[in-house]
């Protein structure tokens, strides 16, 4: 099992380094491979999305970034930094626990089925991590988390318990208790599948404000075929924990060159 | 009933209070250190060092599985004999701290793994750690489904305080066999420490009820 660290650099440098690079990493549990040797890099301020069948590995990506999951082989870097690894006399070793904090501070992430902490109000659960976290005085981490609800379009439920909320209404608090931890990566996985339709465009539209407004970092797994192809810089299609095809949505929505690129999409369109 | 005495009821009646709150002492006391002692023995049981963690499980099911009695004379007799000499409020209050101890911590695990995985997951993702997790988000979300437990088991702390009489506690129990002895007349005194245990359990188990609902309703769970 061991694997030679001398072929991973300390450090990513240089004005093409990317914001996350993921070098060959692999990921199993037991027997089952779910991702093989995964190379994948997202620039600064892309918006890089993966779309695949359902099981291909698209949501351990992010939760090997959210530092979710361990990883088997490789190194994950995020801003220049091994992630998963930190550097001892020269070579990289296993990140410790306190490296793993300092790095995950860059990462933020939103769940497909929210996960609000529902023994706190909305404006709580923005405040929570900038106070605990950051340090934040009271004062000051309730000026953001305010600023961030008015974002989401959410001031006026600031007060509200999750359980008061809807779906759609959690999600949005969601995204912004995120933003409040002001991560350069944003993750968000599945973010709009377990919302009814009506109320999908509540959060797509946060999510298109992020890609205008911020300079943020984003990766994205969707199943909505039509926000990631008007959104994406990049899009990533994901089959059998590699992969299989990327390019831009244009190109790749368009006119796709693999045959199991070409079957997936023709298969959600029928699907819609 | 020709043998009740009423007179004889507010002779002893003075004695039975005070040792009422000599039972609610020890009982007020096993369960501060059975709730304490018992949250500990829940998180520590979760902790990822499994050589531990199979430790406690296996002292938790041994307390469980042996009498209270036997652990209180236990620690009060046997405890000299490995230089724990404890008096016997000491003792009686470690004892059942102890034992509840065990059941509470079995209390609190059902209330933690009532708790969703997901929360756990987004406490790691705005990078709280794991003590802040567990006072912040798990063990707020942990309460409200222990709280019958915790409420049950305070009572069952209650009712059984009487098995400190055996080492000498003066509790109620402990007074009333005083008095028997003393007047040869047991009719009373252990009907009345039968009315000042209901007198104290009912109230208890109904708050309990009340302070779940309000729990609930505080963390804005309901
Ligand atoms: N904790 C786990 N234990 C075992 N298998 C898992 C676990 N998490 C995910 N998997 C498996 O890994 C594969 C990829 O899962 P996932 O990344 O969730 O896929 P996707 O998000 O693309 O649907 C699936 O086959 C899934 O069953
Ligand atoms: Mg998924």
């Amino acid at each position: 099992m061991s694997e030679d660290m001398t072929q991973f650099p300390l450090r990513l440098e240089g004005e093409n380094a990317p914001m996350v690079r993921f070098m060959n990493v692999s990921k199993s549990y037991g027997e089952l491979t779910v991702l093989d040797q995964l190379n994948l890099d997202v620039a600064p301020g892309e918006m890089m999305t993966i779309i695949g069948p359902s099981g291909s590995g698209k949501t351990t990506v992010l939760r090997m970034l959210m530092t979710l999951e361990t990883i088997n082989k490789g190194v994950i870097y995020v801003d220049g930094e091994p992630l998963t690894h930190m550097e001892k006399n020269g070579v990289l070793v296993p990140a410790n626990k306190m490296h793993l904090r300092r790095m995950r501070a860059k990462i933020g992430m939103c769940f497909q089925h929210f996960n609000l902490f529902p023994h706190m109000t909305a404006l709580q659960n923005c405040m929570e991590g900038p106070v605990q976290v950051l340090g934040l005085t009271k004062e000051s981490a309730r000026q953001r988390a305010e600023e961030l609800l008015e974002m989401v379009a959410m001031s006026d439920k600031r007060d509200h318990h999750p359980s008061r909320l809807s779906g759609g209404q959690q999600q949005r608090v969601a995204i912004a208790r995120a933003l409040a931890m002001r991560p350069k990566v944003m993750l968000f996985d599945e973010v709009t599948s377990a919302l009814d339709p009506e109320v999908i465009n509540e959060v797509t539209g946060v999510i298109r404000k992020l890609v205008g407004e911020h300079h943020l970092t984003m990766m994205m797994v969707t199943h909505q075929m039509g926000f990631a192809r008007d959104i994406s810089d990049r899009v990533c299609f994901f089959y059998g924990g590699k992969i299989e095809e990327q390019g831009a949505p244009a190109d790749l929505f368009g006119s796709p060159k693999k045959q199991r690129t070409k079957q997936f999409l023709s298969a959600v369109k029928e699907a819609v | 009933m020709t043998n009740w005495r009423w007179d004889f009821v507010w002779e002893i009646l003075p004695r039975l209070i005070w040792a009422t709150g000599n039972t609610l002492l020890a009982a007020g006391g096993g369960y501060a250190i059975a709730l304490v002692l018992g949250l500990a023995l829940a998180v520590a049981q979760r902790s990822r060092h499994k050589l531990s963690k199979n430790i406690l499980r296996e002292l938790v099911e041994f307390i469980r599985s042996t009498p209270l009695v036997l652990q209180i004379f236990f620690i009060f007799y046997v405890g000299p004999q490995f230089g724990v000499w404890l008096s016997p409020w000491t003792a009686g209050m470690v004892a059942i701290g102890l034992h509840y101890a065990a059941y509470l911590s079995e209390v609190y695990r059902g209330g933690i793994d009532s708790v969703p995985k997901g929360q756990w997951e987004a406490a790691t993702a705005i990078n709280l750690t794991t003590t802040q997790t567990y006072w912040r988000i798990i063990l707020p979300q942990a309460l409200p489904p222990s709280l019958a437990g915790m409420g049950n088991y305070l009572v069952g702390i209650f009712k059984d305080t009487p098995m400190l009489s055996v080492i000498g506690v003066g509790e109620l129990m402990h007074t009333a066999n005083a008095i028997g002895s003393e007047s040869y007349r047991f009719l009373e005194p252990y009907t009345l420490v039968g009315v000042i245990f209901l007198a104290i359990s009912l109230p208890t188990a109904a708050l309990v009820r009340l302070l779940e609902a309000s729990v609930r309703r505080t963390l804005g769970m309901s």
